[in-house]
């Protein structure tokens, strides 16, 4: 638990804006939809900076286990049983074993040689999707089915119809991770991801297994970026080979950038300010890549530290 | 059957001879400045495109040495606006720059010269093939090989025997005494962007006469390029040379006999690399 006023404050106003967005969104002539893909794209976020801001870990190529998660999800729905929580699980289990088996080739290196090679690799599985066409249906992806309502035993809940219900499993989807993850930040395991952060030779010496810690780190973070994979194929009710392509892994990092690297919170605000933009651009020119382009380019330049970071040195001095 | 192989291990050999040029030039870049060009790609594309405008005008050789030359002048304009100013910070933030990049310049050039595949002529007794037996062997490939050979060859003879090639190479070692000893480090790291951006622009112009023109031509050839520095090892120019070559090789001849892995055995190259000798083919110990 936060033990400063000024966090706890800062936990409740997110909690309350989240929980109320389908009372507010429609007011300011937004849509709920757009809540559950700003919520989403902040789980994504969320779980790469437990790797990029909290291990110092420079991956590039998340996308492929959001895809991977999302793919799992859809296929299980396509092929096997149309039910929520096995599809769920389908897509967990497809990224998280995909992430493990290729953390240990990746774990030992560092710096950009750690992110060109999670670049490279995370085309394999964009190559695979677009390929395998009897299975993925290739670069028309997978479509033809739909989520299913939750069934709890004691009540049903339509997410499939009720667009505020998605919003909120998604929410609820969102909160359990994030708990999880905020609470592994503050175990000892988590302390040590930032000893190695700050001091990687220190840590050595300290008799610390980084290499191992690092890929447990990676692993943690896939696994959570194969839960917003899974939600966004659910949202969607489609997946197509584009969700775990490079550019997609691109998205993700800038979120986080944009919204605060070393803030627990930024890469929620992070997507909610992308997300938004994105929406009001594309419905507006043709050539949004250009604008999102020098969008990169602008936030790189005068905005290296994020929302977060400015209010943070802001409130420092 | 013999010739199936010869076949696809030329044309291996080709598509090998362009992601080696890619590589070639993302690795100087990589090594001096220590910045993943992601906007390579997009450099390519320009140098196609801008073959294509001036070929009316300066007829296929004149575009041939013109068009990357032109490139080459863009990325130093590039370099001096924005990736200077990133220099000594963190990896990331010239990742996500030249990724915004590569989406602008994606866009600018479908904007400009539209989405649809363009037509590119190549002079006809380049284009006929010199043996009736090995059909394959068209005047453009052979001629293609000779020149990125040469081109090769002068890139490392830049590097060996001139006095930029020297401080170039001395850079990449350590960039802090070159720069006590009185060598000017914006211009080198400036002059060297231009050098790297100048080979993708020439495999631009190059890759148009084989594979047509469209604003995602780079997209396929980027890829492979990275795993052809990462095979051959970072660090290492000669191991860059030797990944792109070998990568191509390989899925050529893959091609042959298990069409549908021919994209996947690059990347079972570089797992197999990094499991059993993670700095790559040629590359130093320790230095990443």
């Amino acid at each position: 638990m936060p033990t400063n006023p000024t966090k706890l404050a800062g936990d409740l106003l997110v909690w309350l804006a989240l929980l109320s967005a389908p009372f507010w969104l429609p007011r300011v002539g937004s849509y709920v939809e757009l809540g559950t893909h700003v919520v989403v794209f902040a789980l994504a976020a969320t779980a790469l900076n437990f790797l990029l801001g909290y291990t110092g870990v420079l991956s590039f190529g998340h996308a492929a286990y959001f895809g991977l998660g999302a793919y799992g999800t859809a296929l299980t729905f396509k092929y096997l049983v149309p039910s929520t929580p096995v599809g769920i699980l389908a897509g967990i289990v497809l990224g998280t074993v995909a992430a493990a088996i290729i953390g240990p080739m990746i774990a030992r290196l560092r710096g950009v040689y750690f992110a060109m090679c999670t670049i490279a690799f995370g085309q394999v599985f964009y190559f695979i999707a677009f390929q395998w066409f009897s299975l993925t249906g290739g670069d028309d992806g997978v479509s033809g089915w739909h989520r299913e309502p939750l069934h709890l035993g004691f009540a049903d809940i339509d997410i499939l119809n009720n667009s505020d219900a998605f919003y909120y499993f998604v929410l609820a989807v969102f909160a359990v991770c994030v708990g999880v993850m905020a609470f592994l930040l503050r175990s000892p395991f988590g302390r040590t991801l930032l000893a190695i952060r700050e001091n990687e030779r220190r840590a050595r010496f300290l008799g610390i297994p980084v290499d191992r810690h690092i890929w447990m780190s990676w692993v943690i973070s896939c696994f959570f970026v194969s839960i917003a994979g899974s939600l966004f194929a659910l949202m969607n009710n489609f997946v197509d080979p584009r969700a775990l392509r490079w550019d997609q892994s691109g998205t993700f990092v800038i979120m986080t950038v944009l919204g605060g690297m070393r803030s627990f919170w930024g890469p929620l605000i992070g997507a909610a300010i992308y997300l938004v933009l994105q929406d009001y651009i594309s419905s507006h020119t043709e050539n949004w890549m250009s604008f999102i382009g020098a969008f990169f380019v602008l936030i790189v330049l005068f905005f290296p530290r994020g929302v977060l970071g400015i209010i943070r040195r802001k409130a420092a001095t | 059957m013999t010739q199936l192989v010869l076949f696809n291990a030329f044309n291996g050999l080709i598509i090998g001879a362009f992601y080696a040029l890619m590589a070639l030039g993302l690795s100087l870049i990589l090594n001096l400045s220590g910045v993943i060009n992601f906007a390579h790609g997009g450099f390519l594309a320009i140098g196609g495109y801008l073959a294509y405008t001036l070929m009316p005008y300066l007829g296929f050789w004149g575009a041939l040495v013109a068009s990357p030359v032109l490139v080459a002048f863009i990325g130093i304009v590039i370099e001096r606006v924005l990736i200077r100013r990133l220099y000594g910070r963190d990896p990331l933030y010239s990742l996500l720059l030249t990724f915004g990049l590569a989406f602008m310049i994606e866009d600018g050039t479908r904007f400009i010269w539209g989405a649809q595949s363009l037509p590119y002529q190549i002079p006809a007794w380049l284009s006929s093939p010199l043996s009736l037996q090995y059909f394959f062997l068209t005047g453009y490939r052979v001629f293609m090989v000779l020149l990125v050979t040469a081109v090769v060859a002068a890139l490392f003879f830049i590097l060996t025997y001139t006095r930029l090639g020297i401080r170039i190479r001395a850079g990449t070692l350590d960039l802090e005494t070159v720069s006590v000893l009185g060598v000017n480090v914006r211009v080198l790291r400036n002059l060297n962007f231009g050098l790297g951006i100048y080979l993708a622009g020439l495999a631009g112009v190059l890759a148009v006469g084989m594979l047509g023109l469209q604003p995602t031509i780079g997209d396929n050839l980027i890829m492979p390029s990275f795993i052809a520095i990462i095979v051959g090892g970072l660090g290492s120019l000669p191991g860059t040379l030797a990944g792109g070559i070998l990568i191509g090789l390989v899925s050529g001849i893959t091609t042959v006999f298990l069409p549908a892995a021919s994209e996947a055995v690059i990347y079972v190259m570089m797992a197999a690399v990094l499991i059993v000798r993670p700095r790559g083919l040629l590359g130093e110990e320790g230095r990443f």
